[in-house]
């Protein structure tokens, strides 16, 4: 039996990959170590945030899955930022831990071209260096002509809590024992990692009269651009905001050196943006509290999520820590807190299309790059999913570049800088953010997702309408002029906004902060959708920093131009400074752009490559 | 090579021509957009355009623009080049201007490379291309940062720390928005910071503005008309008998020089030919020379005669130097009041005696004011070193400005963190730190947040 493609994983990134392979004709293959934990949310019940709620945006746009799903999921939705200006604004959801599993599994199980197979994989084939295929913990062959290694934290995963050690995966699932020593074995790079997850909480022992209720928003949000809304703003699911106490920091300073992190037993790097509560309160010793949400994981049973609280004690130093917190004097811990070790390779060997640079149509998505995060391996799982399907189709592969997408700052992150911790996007880590809205994610990437082949004719008719009709009323608002007629005037000062000396076009009008679509509406009749009008009055209103940032894009993107051979040898160019030659050879960059974004590598080493360049191309 | 490029291409020096050479898809609109004359992106390629050279309003430098486009050309790109008056401090300041609007000063050998990289240049030069350019162009840059003093870095580090905070503090909370303990960064606070900060950016750019004459002197002309009493100023302010003085008008015909050291700051003092409408071949020389050094003065003293009501001579001279920094000095004070000038309506005046060093002393003190030597001669000044600081340093201050802006027009925190970052990067560019990941290590740092 021999796969076009495997997935190996049934995670975020895995699922995307696979859906993306088989919806494009591919005969793929997912091997994961146990079905029912397909999609699974291992860690906090929430999909989205800042940047990362873009992402989801952006997966949609392109064809994905994941908005969709999380659309189905949704117990609470809230627009975030929504005063700090459009660029920033981002969606977070609380989503059910139990259906966006299982609509997934759904998906993926009525997807055609695409099988579920439950195993451990524990090897590949390679030949010349090229895949051909996985080996099974059974010795079981499957070939394929490409492979997707979407392992997330399951390479050589080690629980630890305390003193206490145990191989095992998140949930006391496998951990996959050989997949790591081989791809060392193979010429990747194997580094250390570490994450970790917060106690969960019995909902009836929790007292919420000592907490403070935190409901979703009042109108309606989707991730997808389907604009399907499951659960209505009235049905919502409230979380709750507590915060420790005096007597949780003792308990902490107390035993900290019982806590894995403390007692010396981790070797993995964690992440620094999310660090465990011992880290909190060792760090930032004078802060008197630290908040915690208590976050429905279910509508089908009792877990809560305790949000801030992540920790490798014991689990004896655990009881008392959650007891000695306002609401949780009796709390019933379902769930031990722990942290979590796992194998990841170094992501600079990668290529920016996810095909590893030393194994042709070996592909990695996710935790393994060392990202962190559903929505970053989901990202990456679409874009590999679609890069090993079109390098079959023998096309040229879908790199997404830093200024119409965070997929494609995330990406080109890895490849060019590579991770010391986990990685999670934040939104400034994009330069041109101002450029990646949560708005206007379709208008950047549905045309792609189109051209591949994941987005049909349905969906993609709708979103030409949708960018014919912004098209439309722009230019309505430029050919519309009102005068200072009193009645204009004495509007205008009602709102207040200045009255006019001159004939000014609506377009102009809108520009002013205080005027809105429902004042331009006074003066002209208008039929459009929420979402257009928006988007218009988002390119009216910033039109000069946008431009701005276009201009600062168009220079990145000439760069992005000029293309390095791959067999490009340092050491015989001339002058290079060493530093740079030994940079350049270890990431290999294929444009200038990206070698001018590799650290230590100064314009002056730019100027000589580009010279270089010309005069052997 | 999608930017635009400057640099000086002539040698520094007095009283030859200076040429400003731009190249690049920017190099016409740049220069268009600093220049009064034609319309430069009207005009037909390789010509010669006459006009000035102005910034934020004010004349510069009367120049001649060379308009050259695309291909063919020396980079093969639009390349325009500027000629003007070679002084220094206008020629820098033409220089600075270009930069501000637009152009990146070019790296040694970059207009070179370019014509190579173009296809202009035969292979056979390219290794002289790469050797020019070699990291040695990095050297530079360090050198110039090495250059610094120590104030002037502490200080560009202090407003980089606080902004790096304030972007921190922003940007935690865009990122990490459910975390209510975290002071917001409110509009006032931005307002609050950059008041200071945009006023200390103002002086240092200022007092760079001065380094130029700490370093190269003040360029001072006199100027008069013939027998007024130039000469004799120029000589107590020199105090030493440099120049001819004679009661004949027009003995004074090359221009003679003299040097004084004010609070430590070079005066180079250029005496001129008297003006007047002159019919001797020789004196004439002199006088359009004359005129000609007003454009290339930093300082000029008119020199008019109080015994004597204004001719036609004076008040040309007084209209021709309106835009410069100028000193007038009505001298022969001693003498009956003939003068019809209302000294109000005049800029800096000063009254000197024909045979006295009264007035002398306050006219050193004029100079100091007018250039605020006192202040850069401290001995810890503050001050950037090169054109390429000083056009960042201004781009940084622009920047401050447009978030002012921003923050007057309620713009969201987002728009404005855009040009507080632009500041962050300008000054960083200074001081040679350009490390990317700055701000998110001290937000991680400094801040308590994650799951």
């Amino acid at each position: 039996m021999k796969y076009e493609i495997i997935v190996v994983g049934g995670g975020h990134a895995g699922c995307e990959a696979a859906l993306a392979s088989a919806r494009l004709g591919h005969k793929t293959l997912l091997v994961t170590s146990n079905i029912k934990n397909i999609a699974d949310m291992p860690c906090n019940p929430s999909i989205g945030g800042p940047a990362k709620g873009i992402v989801v945006r952006e997966i949609d746009a392109l064809g994905g899955e994941m908005g969709r799903n999380a659309d189905k999921g949704a117990l609470q939705t809230k627009m975030l930022n929504t005063k700090k200006g459009p660029a920033v604004q981002a969606l977070r959801f609380q989503a059910d831990k139990i259906i966006y599993p299982k609509e997934m599994l759904k998906t993926l199980q009525s997807t055609k071209n695409l099988e579920i197979k439950e195993s451990m994989v524990e090897d590949l084939i390679v030949n010349n260096n090229k895949i051909e295929g996985i080996i099974l913990e059974n010795e079981e062959k499957i070939l394929s002509s490409a492979v997707i290694l979407t392992t997330g934290t399951y390479l050589k995963a080690m629980v630890l809590t305390g003193s206490k050690k145990k191989p095992s995966g998140p949930h006391g699932e496998k951990e996959s024992k050989f997949l790591s020593d081989n791809l060392r074995k193979l010429g990747f790079t194997i580094k250390r990692l570490k994450t970790g997850t917060p106690q969960r909480i019995d909902k009836n022992s929790i007292d919420y009269s000592k907490a403070q209720e935190e409901k979703g928003d009042k109108t309606p949000h989707t991730f997808s651009f389907d604009n399907i809304v499951y659960r209505k703003p009235e049905d919502q699911i409230s979380c709750y905001l507590i915060y420790t106490t005096p007597k949780t920091h003792e308990i902490i300073k107390e035993h900290l050196k019982e806590s894995s992190m403390y007692g010396g037993y981790v070797e993995g790097v964690g992440p620094r943006y999310c660090p465990s509560i011992e880290d909190k309160v060792v760090r930032f010793s004078d802060k008197e509290r630290h908040q915690l949400f208590l976050e429905p994981e279910s509508l089908y049973y009792d877990d809560i999520y305790l949000q801030g609280f992540s920790t490798s004690m014991p689990n004896e130093i655990q009881d008392l820590m959650v007891h000695s917190l306002p609401g949780l004097e009796h709390a019933k811990i379902l769930k031990y807190g722990y942290a979590i070790e796992y194998d990841a390779i170094d992501s600079k060997q990668l290529k920016r299309s996810l095909e590893t640079k030393i194994i042709e149509n070996l592909y990695t998505a996710g935790q393994i790059n060392g990202t962190s995060g559903y929505e970053e391996a989901a990202g990456q799982g679409l874009i590999a999913g679609i890069n090993a399907s079109l390098k079959l189709e023998g096309k040229e592969p879908l790199i997404l570049k830093r200024n119409e997408s965070y997929i494609g700052v995330l990406i080109d992150d890895l490849v060019t800088k590579g991770v010391k911790d986990p990685y999670r996007l934040l939104t400034s880590r994009a330069e041109y953010r101002l450029l990646l809205r949560n708005d206007n994610a379709d208008l950047r990437l549905r045309d792609y997702g189109y051209q591949i082949g994941l987005i049909d004719e349905q969906r993609y008719q709708a979103f030409c309408e949708k960018r014919n009709h912004i098209k439309e009323l722009t230019e309505k608002l430029k050919n519309n002029r009102i005068t200072p007629k009193k009645g204009i005037n004495s509007y205008l000062e009602s709102i207040p906004s200045t009255p006019l000396k001159d004939g000014i076009s609506l377009y102009d009008l809108l520009k002013r902060p205080e005027i809105t679509f429902d004042h331009i509406k006074h003066f002209i009749e208008l039929d459009y959708t929420k979402e257009e009008e928006e988007q218009v009055e988002i390119n009216v209103k910033y039109e000069g920093y946008i431009k701005k940032a276009n201009k600062e894009a168009e220079k990145m993107l000439a760069l992005e131009e000029k293309k390095i051979p791959e067999d490009i040898d340092y050491e015989v160019i001339p002058n290079l400074a060493s530093e740079a030659r030994q940079k350049l050879a270890e990431i290999r960059p294929t444009t200038i752009g990206q070698a001018s974004r590799i650290s230590g590598v100064n314009p002056a080493d730019i100027s000589i490559l580009m010279v270089y360049l010309r005069k052997n191309g | 090579m999608n930017d635009t490029i400057a640099a000086i291409s002539t040698a520094l020096g007095v009283g030859a021509i200076s040429i400003i050479r731009l190249s690049g898809p920017e190099a016409i609109s740049i220069a268009n957009s600093c220049f009064k004359g034609k319309d430069l992106s009207k005009v037909e390629s390789h010509t010669i355009n006459y006009g000035h050279i102005i910034d934020q309003g004010e004349v510069i430098d009367e120049v001649l623009v060379s308009i050259m486009k695309a291909p063919k050309t020396y980079t093969t790109e639009d390349v325009v080049e500027i000629n003007c008056h070679g002084g220094i401090i206008s020629t820098k300041r033409i220089l600075e201007t270009v930069l501000m609007h637009g152009a990146r000063l070019a790296e040694p050998g970059e207009f070179t490379k370019r014509a190579f990289l173009n296809g202009r240049i035969d292979l056979v030069k390219s290794e002289a291309v790469m050797d020019i350019i070699d990291s040695k162009s990095e050297e530079a840059n360090k050198l110039a940062v090495s250059q610094l003093s120590g104030s002037t870095s502490n200080m560009i580090k202090k407003f980089r720390d606080s902004l790096k905070q304030l972007l921190a503090s922003i940007e935690v909370n865009i990122d990490y928005p459910e975390y209510h303990d975290i002071e917001v960064v409110t509009k006032e606070k931005i307002q609050t910071e950059l008041i200071s900060m945009k006023k200390e950016l103002e002086d240092i750019i200022k007092s760079s503005k001065n380094s130029t004459l700490i370093k190269e002197g003040i360029k001072t002309v006199i100027i008069g008309r013939p027998n007024v009493g130039k000469s004799s100023i120029l000589n107590k302010l020199i105090e030493q008998d440099k120049a001819i003085v004679t009661d004949i008008a027009g003995t004074t015909r090359d221009i003679v020089e003299g040097q004084v050291y004010l609070e430590g700051i070079l005066l180079n003092i250029i005496d001129t030919a008297g003006i007047r409408k002159t019919e001797d071949i020789v004196e004439k020389i002199g006088v359009e020379k004359s005129l000609s050094m007003i454009d290339e003065a930093d300082l000029v003293i008119v020199v008019l005669n109080n015994n004597e009501e204004l001719t036609s001579e004076d008040k040309e001279i007084l209209e021709k130097t309106k835009n410069k920094e100028r000193i007038i000095v009505i001298n022969k004070n001693d003498l009956e009041k003939k003068i019809n000038i209302s000294k109000s309506s005049l800029d800096s005046v000063v009254e000197t005696n024909t045979n006295t060093v009264e007035g002398i002393k306050e006219l050193k003190n004029k100079i100091i004011d007018l250039f605020q030597l006192e202040s850069i001669k401290s001995k810890d000044y503050t001050y950037l070193t090169n054109a390429r600081q000083i056009s960042l340093a201004k781009k940084a201050y622009q920047s401050l400005k447009e978030a002012e802006e921003g923050l007057h027009n309620s713009l969201p925190i987002d728009m404005i963190e855009i040009d507080l970052k632009d500041t962050f990067d300008y000054l960083g560019e200074i001081i040679g730190e350009t490390y990317s990941e700055e701000i998110l290590d001290h937000l991680f740092a400094n801040f308590c947040v994650g799951k």
